[in-house]
């Protein structure tokens, strides 16, 4: 009974995982074989290893300064998606107000639309306001899309604390700033490593505003991954490289927000 | 402290939560707010927090104003139903946080007289999520002692606890507040509590405080027949009469000779109601008593008493017996009854005849 059971499951399993892994599997491949090798044969492991496509990634800086450039950006809208959307998630969980439901709903409403809605005012007001190709750009327009989702995110973190520690912190003379650093930020810090994840993920792989809005200064990975092709054809080797190393953060990111995730499944928001 | 409200009420939308009512608890004593849940309890209580503000009314501190004065800036400690700790801190920094917060001294060396005072002085160093839920209910009596705040507030502070440690933690409260420099506020639903913690007691019932005063003046002549039936555990027995020559004659069932006020006994008032509390039902008769005969329905035993489940000529009845009993169903009993116990109510509820008590007036 076991036994005829378990082998279709793991069948199923091992189908699947390589489907799932194939495609990161051939990039990781790819990195490290020559283009002349990924042009003219079909090889499952590379036949000339070479870590030349890495080498060319962390010495030239129109790749290197792509990493960079990413890490501000996510950094900076990391920081005032969860800055703005701390007060505003502690409001909509503890107060209500005329309207807060419609508004919060509105809120998500935002991170329903396209970016491609977003695209032509925000080009236009960033060329106006000489913001083009500057770092806070990118972090900016991202807003749009994670404050939602971070405030939405908080809500329902926040509204799993009792109010009465709220009320306890206050009959003991918390001042509102001290209550909130010391005692409620604490009881929360899931959902902020739950919600900055979210920023940081959609901020890292969005393509179309970061490409946009930025031209050289301030251009991201992702970006700068969509410019390859040059007079001596596709760099398709280095392309690879620059792929895997782009995971890499993601990655490192999902490991250590993984429980954290899994507890915000469970509340139901995520 | 000198706590005062005055024709304090509180509506949420259109409904009403608390009716006007004025109320003055004794300074510096334990008061216990009495009722039933959806009461009022609850409410009344963060209006004198200072969590709420009422809707009309004020409240006065050693007559002072400060019915819209933020929680913060009042001198105030309470307790919830809840276990309220701060989750993030240990048990030490949970009772000190209120005499940190007041840049106090010898904060270590206060904790830990507290925390002696409630046997958790070998949990100091523990978070209160790995506490059992007597043990974080003592860390959050403790951090409202700590602050040694003048008004004290419990909000049915045992009621998440097991029975042994309600019991336990009900009697160490008894002796703390016995010390008597802050007024306790205590909300509950049991009258046996009220009683044990002795004190003075309001009793409310939907919104309505109804009547206030010692804890046992309340209980032995309580004014109303709501009040009665709060301040009763289990429930009074209450049976239809009507004012005869020299007495009450319960509806289809015997006549009870006590002396009504002149009023009732020169009309012979109908529709009165007669009220009878469990305990004062006995199996063996006294000089005087009234036998009530009838077949039992249900005898439930509870610790070392047995409650009898009665259906007699007078309707329902619901007797306390001391002792374990075994009574068969539908067994024929005779529970006896003695004239001088019983409440006399009239129409409109109002008490006529409260029984005398000894010692009392």
């Amino acid at each position: 009974m076991n036994d005829n059971r378990t082998l279709p499951r793991t069948l199923f399993l091992v189908v699947y995982i390589v489907f799932a892994l194939l495609p990161i599997y051939w990039m990781i491949n790819m990195s490290f074989k020559t283009n002349e090798e990924i042009l003219s044969s079909f090889t499952f492991f590379p036949q000339h290893f070479t870590w030349d496509n890495y080498k060319t990634i962390f010495t030239d800086a129109s790749w290197y300064s792509g990493y960079i450039n990413s890490l501000i950006i996510v950094a900076i809208n990391m920081t005032i998606s969860i800055c703005v959307a701390l007060p505003a998630a502690y409001a909509f969980s503890r107060y209500s107000f005329l309207g807060d439901k419609h508004l919060f709903f509105w809120l998500l409403t935002n991170r329903m639309t396209p970016p491609a809605v977003f695209l032509l005012p925000f080009f236009q007001l960033y060329t106006t306001l000489g913001l083009m190709d500057t770092h806070i750009a990118v972090a900016l327009a991202h807003l749009v899309f994670n404050v939602p989702l971070a405030v939405w995110i908080l809500e329902g973190f926040m509204s799993g604390v009792p109010r009465e520690i709220d009320e306890t912190a206050y009959i003991d003379g918390y001042s509102f700033p001290r209550f909130f650093l010391t005692i409620f930020l604490p009881l929360i810090k899931a959902g902020v490593g739950v919600a900055a994840f979210f920023c940081f993920m959609f901020s890292w792989v969005e393509l179309l505003l970061a490409r946009t809005l930025t031209s050289v200064d301030a251009k991201p990975i992702v970006a700068t991954m969509t410019r390859t092709v040059s007079a001596a054809g596709m760099d398709w080797a280095t392309l690879a490289a620059a792929g895997v190393l782009t995971i890499v953060p993601g990655a490192i990111v999902i490991w250590f927000v993984r429980h954290y995730i899994a507890k915000g499944f469970a509340m139901g928001r995520v | 402290m000198e706590l005062t409200l005055e024709g304090i009420s509180k509506k949420v939308g259109a409904q009403p939560w608390l009716y006007a009512m004025n109320l003055a608890p004794k300074r510096d004593a334990v008061t216990v707010l009495l009722g039933a849940t959806q009461a009022g309890k609850t409410s009344l209580m963060r209006i004198m927090a200072g969590l709420d503000t009422p809707t009309q009314g004020s409240v006065k501190v050693d007559g002072k104003d400060v019915t819209g004065m933020p929680v913060r800036e009042r001198n105030v400690a309470m307790v919830y139903q809840q276990f309220i700790n701060y989750p993030s801190l240990r048990v030490a920094d949970n009772i000190a946080s209120p005499l940190k917060l007041r840049g106090e001294k010898n904060i270590d060396q206060r904790v830990r007289a507290l925390a002696s005072r409630l046997h958790i002085e070998t949990l100091l160093d523990r978070y209160p999520a790995e506490l059992s839920g007597g043990q974080q209910q003592r860390v959050a009596l403790a951090r409202a002692l700590a602050k040694g705040a003048p008004l004290m507030l419990l909000d049915e502070p045992l009621v998440n606890l097991d029975y042994k440690l309600r019991e336990e933690l009900r009697e160490e409260l008894t002796q703390l507040f016995a010390a008597g420099d802050s007024t306790v506020i205590y909300a509950t639903t049991e009258p046996g509590e009220a009683l044990l913690l002795g004190g003075y007691t309001a009793v409310m019932d939907a919104g309505e405080l109804l009547q206030y005063g010692p804890t046992a003046e309340v209980f032995h002549a309580p004014q109303s027949l709501r009040v009665a039936r709060a301040f009763s555990d289990p429930p009074m027995n209450l049976l239809g009469a009507a004012a005869v020559t020299l007495g009450v004659q319960l509806n289809s069932g015997p006549a009870l000779a006590i002396s009504l006020p002149p009023e009732t006994a020169k009309n012979l008032t109908a529709n009165l109601t007669v009220g009878v509390r469990a305990s004062a039902l006995r199996l063996q008769a006294r000089d005087g008593d009234v036998a009530l005969p009838g077949v039992v329905e249900l005898a439930e035993i509870s610790g070392s008493d047995t409650f009898v489940h009665l259906t007699t000529g007078v309707g329902e009845v619901v007797a306390q017996l001391t002792g374990v009993h075994y009574f068969g169903l539908g067994a024929p009993l005779t529970l006896h009854l003695s004239p001088a116990q019983v409440y006399v109510f009239d129409a409109q509820g109002a008490l006529l005849v409260a029984p005398k008590r000894p010692g009392g007036p």
